[in-house]
């Protein structure tokens, strides 16, 4: 019955920007980090060239220079008519107001919502279900007792390890009024190599709500296969654009000739 | 001056870049004679429709729209705000405005694998042509984000409907109101072109 599904809702391709003091960053396994430009312009350009959704994760280490990213959501906004998410620093409804005051659609939580899980219930409460993603960075572990999916949340951008399993906190989340997962393999991230198929399908299949794959995007078929054998709702890309090896019309074509249901026309 | 209705219901400011960007003067506010005085109105909106119309009765903008209704001056509803035109809606089981005879329905899908809400890019199938449609066509895709969808009592008032796992309507209108489910300031240039024609209309259809 898998044609039924054509007419339905298209999967949705977004860019994810790594913003490290107001410019854009790109990291291989989260170690090296180097400036590669202006995430404004960035940002634009992926949006004429017809991305479906952009979101900008700040690593701006010191919280005093984190008002810069309130300047760059504030010249996104002004420039690109699609919705996109924020995510770094956000510990607390007043953060989280700042960002969609300035621009935002949506806010994205991390590491500080699994030291403070109420965060989750508190945005969701202020501004909606609907605008509350929840990020989650994981590695593959043994299956153990206290690990039963075989895979562990990690923190602080994959450094610190959680004890927390990734498949107990993705259900924990979507209880606690996150909107969307955005499932990011730390394991995958910067490889080039593919998605987590495996674990994309496994939270894709136990939640409600819509899940991101993110980490491992190399080439076209690697989309291809965590949105259909994956079953995520949408691909986060980053260096597969950030480097012009591709163009977000390229990959949509592509996706559209392998029969995945994209928007084509903008 | 286009006057965006503030009713503390989401993302004003997102529709106010947005009217900039295709050139059209406008102003939030949440005062009823701003509203009466306005040509033309939008009311955007993102939340629940319980807190959306008992703001909007806390500050008189409840009668104050229906006012400008009447005058035949153009308007436009946005996601929450094209619901919130219809009888009543399911949300909080509140009687609404009432300017398009309908309801509005909670989505309750035979297909569960099909999430709520329905979030992301779909198709609008246009049932008929308005003149805020002239950039647009039909199959075109929008962003959309909610749980509830309207139903208009009479089809007349349908102008475009989307499939998920049922059909609903996406877009609807009467005489000089019309509204999408979908974020059109969130939609890409299809959904400016709309919000541009809108800065041109002179409420007839």
């Amino acid at each position: 019955m898998g044609w039924v599904c054509l007419a339905m809702l298209s999967k949705r391709i977004i860019a994810c920007l790594d913003v490290r003091e107001g410019k854009l960053a790109k990291s291989v396994k989260f170690v090296n980090t180097r400036d590669i430009g202006d995430p404004v312009a960035r940002a634009k350009e992926y949006y004429e060239d017809g991305l479906d959704e952009l979101v900008f994760y700040d690593i701006t280490a010191s919280s005093d220079k984190r008002d810069i990213m309130l300047d760059v959501v504030e010249s996104v906004a002004e420039q690109v008519y699609i919705p996109f998410s924020v995510g770094g620093g956000i510990r607390n409804v007043a953060d989280a107001n700042k960002l969609l005051w300035a621009g935002a659609e949506k806010i994205n939580v991390n590491s500080a919502a699994v030291q403070r899980p109420a965060l989750i219930k508190e945005c969701a409460f202020a501004i909606g279900s609907q605008n509350v993603v929840l990020s989650i960075d994981i590695l593959k572990v043994p299956v153990s007792a206290a690990l039963p999916s075989g895979y562990e949340v990690v923190i602080n951008g994959g450094r610190t390890p959680t004890g927390l399993d990734a498949l107990a906190w993705a259900l924990q989340g979507e209880a606690l009024g996150a909107g969307e997962l955005v499932v990011n393999s730390i394991d995958a991230d910067g490889t080039k190599q593919g998605y987590e198929i495996n674990l994309t399908r496994m939270i894709a299949e136990a939640v409600a709500i819509p899940v991101i794959a993110s980490g491992g995007a190399g080439k076209p078929e690697h989309l291809l296969e965590v949105l259909t054998e994956g079953k995520a709702d949408a691909a986060l890309v980053a260096s597969m654009l950030h480097f012009g090896e591709y163009t977000v019309s390229g990959l949509k074509q592509w996706l559209h000739q392998q029969g995945v249901k994209v928007r084509l026309k903008y | 001056m286009l006057i965006i209705v503030d009713y503390d219901a989401g993302n004003l400011r997102s529709v106010l870049r947005a009217c900039e960007h295709v050139g059209i003067d406008a102003r939030i506010s949440a005062d009823p004679a701003d509203v009466l005085g306005a040509d033309r109105l939008i009311f955007p909106g993102v939340g629940s429709a319980e807190s959306a119309v008992d703001t909007l009765r806390t500050r008189g903008l409840d009668e104050a729209i229906k006012g400008f209704f009447e005058t035949g001056k153009p308007m436009l509803g946005i996601c929450l705000g094209s619901q919130i035109v219809l009888d009543y809606s399911a949300e909080g089981a509140r009687d609404c405005l009432g300017l398009v005879p309908g309801v509005v329905q909670k989505f309750d899908l035979a297909d569960k694998a099909l999430k709520v809400p329905h979030i992301g890019w779909n198709e609008v199938d246009f049932v008929k042509p308005h003149p805020l449609l002239k950039r647009v066509s039909s199959g075109d895709e929008f962003y959309f984000v909610h749980s509830y969808y309207t139903v208009p009592a009479s089809t007349n008032d349908v102008y475009g409907t989307t499939d998920y796992g049922q059909q609903f309507c996406s877009m609807l209108g009467r005489d000089n109101l019309f509204a999408t489910q979908f974020h059109l300031e969130k939609s890409g240039e299809k959904g400016l072109s709309i919000l541009a024609e809108f800065g041109q209309w002179d409420g007839c259809v």
